[in-house]
């Protein structure tokens, strides 16, 4: 064989070392990402989803919507702060327990989005208030959720003829 | 005036970049010198226009002129000047010119120092710049307007949100975009060779430095970030894989990949197309970045003001520019020549497999961010990815990452001897995993990845130092002889232990503060104490206290250490006067063993304080090490070779045509 075949024959057997040791990297990783997905994705509910879906108690989600007015109150006790709020859409509306320091920017009137789970008794056991960094600014989530709950309080409305 | 002035700037930057983008193109494919000649100027000029653009709307902020919409919304009279200054880019259309004028920048740049360049090669860059300046300059000028004007003009600005008056975030932007930005000189160069049609080790040479500016940039602007988010936050996090962090990460990533990629191609002639796809996907990274910080279509804690039409525009801007240079790679990488063989075990293998792992991990963090868009889009399902999914799949990626980095410095080119390096590593190896039995012992009963971690990370370390002291011949030479040796290093060497070692000191201090961090908290009154390890905290006083912009209550705390020494820690809880907004101030007492970090927040309930209370250890190792990256960085950055005017360029550049020339050098 010349001497350009030699190179040109080490060149493939190098283009596929490369190619299964790639494919053997990638396998791995999609390996990977499929069993850490399972644990680790967080479906998003809002309170009416809550109600229609029978959600389970101890299933990890997130919760989202406005934190109703009014609704909060704080208590302490041996020196942690039991925290008591409604989320609402709305439509629908569910009450959390949170056991710690909220964030700064948490306020009544305003949107949240907390993670945990439900209680037996339908009421929401928050592990994580989730904190943003910006007064103004509501996820996502909420929005869509509100916009939807919203559409359908509307025409709820013109039905019965209210404003 | 002085904004309408900064407007007609900006338009006739966008001419100028519209020039630069057309005829120093059409002049590299007809061979015509002065078609390409008109790059230079137009570079220079649009730079020093859109840099105008900018003074004018700094003007703005400093004097406080109101009647422009984005001062109004993001400043007020009463900031102090540092952040008035930061103001202007701590908003969208603000980043988006400081976007812009880094851009112009960098192409001006490269037309300064590319003058040793081959003239098409130049041209071909510059008018890649261009091109890409001129679509920033559209979206800019048709959907968010930095100068418009407001009909009625307010009494007093909105204010600037308070987290962002911070010295931290006024650095942070600047450095990350830089980053951004530099990866888009990589990115015209990767364009114009394909339309050359060449990669030769010259290409990589002139590309590398540009790599090296916008890793570094990054490498500090994510840092600056973390280093912000941990200390202004308040809840004791520098990660939370949260889609606006990734979007920095995959960049850097990638960058990462490309560094190592390119010294294949400078050094061993191969590579290429892999080098100029890393160059194509870097860039594309860094605009999927601005995407999805700048469209909110992703929920991100840090999403400041986003608006989804201006995420369209991105949007069509991102697919053109990445179905189109995929498009040009897919037609033209047929033309790179692939170049120098090597054994499965040499240098270049261990540099490919790094580039492997790094593009897989790239991919990965790409998915874990995207799914819940994808998710949405297909199933209708409302979800996020947390934290948990990225720690272990990235996790498990970087294991190997790590180990071939730890192996594949003591490689050589070509061909490397497996069994004497394995033979040499043996005993750091022992020590490691006495380093790593130490570790379980002390944490005996906790999770058994963070004692590897820990072994890794020391192998790591130690493998690093062996190769700084076998390269200067330590304990085979007189000590005298292996200084002589150290002082006589290249710089680029110098880059390169120093940035791996950077790593390596980074990451013990990654393991250990997110493996062994405390918190406590608790609602205290005046008087009240609390325990946090070897801590003991006491609560001696609130006091009011008022500052330029705000009013805060200051905790006066008394800390207690195992040893009996105490000190005083003074975290504070601010209101902005401007907006209702409260943030905290940590308190922070650092030691190279961990990180006690204090925390105080109104409880809710009257006469009673939160305080919460963080113990976080090794964390300054990570900004220890990553600022060693930096310094790396940067010593690679300044090596002789890259040197601009150095004989060996101007000899590069003189002999440009033949392919062995290049080779010569």
């Amino acid at each position: 064989m010349t001497k350009k075949g030699l190179k040109a024959g080490a060149r493939k057997k190098r283009r596929m070392y490369l190619l299964l040791t790639s494919l053997a990297v990638l396998g791995l990783a999609v390996m990977l990402v499929l069993s850490a997905l399972e644990d680790s994705i967080r479906l998003f509910y809002d309170p009416t989803e809550i109600a229609e879906k029978g959600i389970k108690p101890g299933q990890n989600f997130r919760l989202g919507g406005l934190v109703e007015n009014d609704s909060f109150e704080a208590q302490e006790t041996g020196g942690i702060l039991v925290n008591k709020f409604t989320v609402t859409d709305g439509n629908e509306t569910v009450a959390v327990i949170y056991e710690g320091l909220l964030p700064d920017l948490f306020r009544e009137g305003q949107g949240v989005v907390a993670e945990g789970a439900m209680n037996g008794t339908g009421v929401f056991v928050a592990t994580e208030v989730l904190a943003k960094h910006d007064e103004n600014y509501m996820p996502k989530e909420v929005i869509d959720s509100l916009k939807k709950r919203g559409e359908w309080q509307r025409t709820e409305a013109s039905k019965d003829d209210t404003p | 005036m002085i904004a309408e002035l900064g407007h007609y700037m900006l338009v006739l930057a966008l001419g100028l970049a519209v020039l630069q983008a057309v005829f120093p193109m059409i002049g590299a494919a007809r061979q015509d010198g002065r078609m390409m000649m008109i790059g230079q100027p137009a570079a220079y000029g649009q730079f020093i226009f859109s840099l105008a653009a900018f003074a004018s709307l700094t003007y703005s902020y400093i004097v406080s002129d109101f009647s422009v919409a984005v001062v109004a919304r993001n400043s007020h009279s009463l900031k102090p000047m540092l952040y008035k200054i930061s103001g202007v880019w701590g908003n969208h259309e603000g980043s988006l010119l400081f976007w812009v004028v880094f851009l112009a920048l960098f192409g001006a740049l490269v037309a300064y120092f590319g003058r040793g360049l081959p003239k098409s090669l130049r041209a071909r860059v510059l008018s890649v710049q261009a091109m890409v300046g001129v679509g920033f300059y559209l979206f800019m000028l048709i959907t968010s307007n930095p100068f418009e004007r407001l009909p009625n003009v307010p009494f007093e600005g909105n204010g600037l949100n308070p987290l962002l008056q911070d010295p931290g975030l006024a650095f942070h932007p600047p450095f990350l975009y830089l980053g951004y930005v530099g990866l888009s000189v990589v990115f015209s160069f990767a364009i114009a060779a394909l339309i050359e049609g060449r990669v030769d080790p010259a290409w990589a040479r002139w590309v590398r430095p540009w790599t090296l500016l916008a890793w570094v940039f990054l490498t500090t602007g994510i840092v600056l970030g973390s280093w912000w988010a941990y200390y202004e936050l308040g809840w004791g996090g520098w990660w939370g894989w949260d889609p606006v962090e990734n979007a920095s990460f995959m960049p850097w990533l990638v960058a990462t990949a490309l560094l190592h990629s390119a010294i294949v191609v400078e050094k061993r002639d191969t590579l290429k197309s892999w080098t100029i796809l890393l160059a194509i996907i870097a860039f594309s990274f860094s605009l999927l970045g601005t995407f999805i910080v700048r469209s909110g279509i992703i929920t991100s804690v840090h999403a400041f003001a986003t608006d989804p039409e201006r995420g369209l525009f991105i949007l069509m801007f991102l697919a053109l520019v990445i179905g189109g240079s995929f498009l040009l790679f897919a037609l033209r990488s047929d033309k790179l020549q692939a170049g120098g063989l090597f054994a499965p075990i040499s240098r270049e293998s261990g540099l490919v497999i790094n580039n492997l792992f790094l593009s897989v991990a790239a991919a990965v963090v790409l998915y874990g961010t995207l799914h819940p868009l994808l998710s949405d889009a297909l199933f209708g399902v409302k979800s996020s990815v947390g934290a948990p999914f990225f720690n272990l799949v990235f996790g498990f990626l970087m294991i190997p990452l790590v180990m071939i980095m730890g192996l594949g410095v003591h490689f050589k080119w070509k061909r490397a001897d497996i069994k004497g390096i394995s033979q040499r590593l043996k005993a750091i190896t022992g020590l490691s995993l006495l380093a790593a039995l130490m570790t379980l012992y002390v944490t005996y009963g906790g999770d058994i990845m963070p004692v590897v971690w820990m072994g890794i990370g020391i192998w790591l370390l130690l493998s690093m130092l062996q190769e700084l002291s076998s390269r200067v011949k330590l304990g085979q030479v007189p000590l005298k002889d292996s200084l002589s040796r150290l002082k006589r290093q290249p710089r680029s060497s110098w880059g390169m232990s120093l940035g791996h070692l950077g790593f390596a000191i980074g990451l013990i201090g990654i393991v250990a503060t997110s493996s062994w961090s405390l918190e406590q908290q608790k609602v205290m009154r005046i008087g009240e104490s609390m325990t946090i390890g070897d801590y003991t905290l006491r609560l001696d006083d609130v006091i009011a206290v008022a500052g330029p912009n705000y009013s805060a209550v200051r905790g006066i705390i008394t800390v207690t250490g195992k040893d009996g020494a105490s000190f005083m820690a003074h975290p504070e809880s601010r209101t902005y006067i401007s907006s209702p907004m409260t943030t905290t101030e940590g308190a922070v007492e650092t030691t190279m063993a961990g990180d006690l970090f204090i925390v105080i927040g109104d409880a809710q309930t009257s006469g009673r304080w939160g305080v919460r209370v963080y113990y976080k250890p090794m964390q300054v190792w990570l900004w220890i090490g990553s600022t060693i990256m930096v310094i790396g960085g940067l010593f690679s950055l300044s090596d002789r070779r890259y040197r601009i005017g150095s004989p060996q360029g101007k000899k590069a550049a003189g002999k440009k045509n033949t392919r062995s020339a290049a080779h010569a050098i």
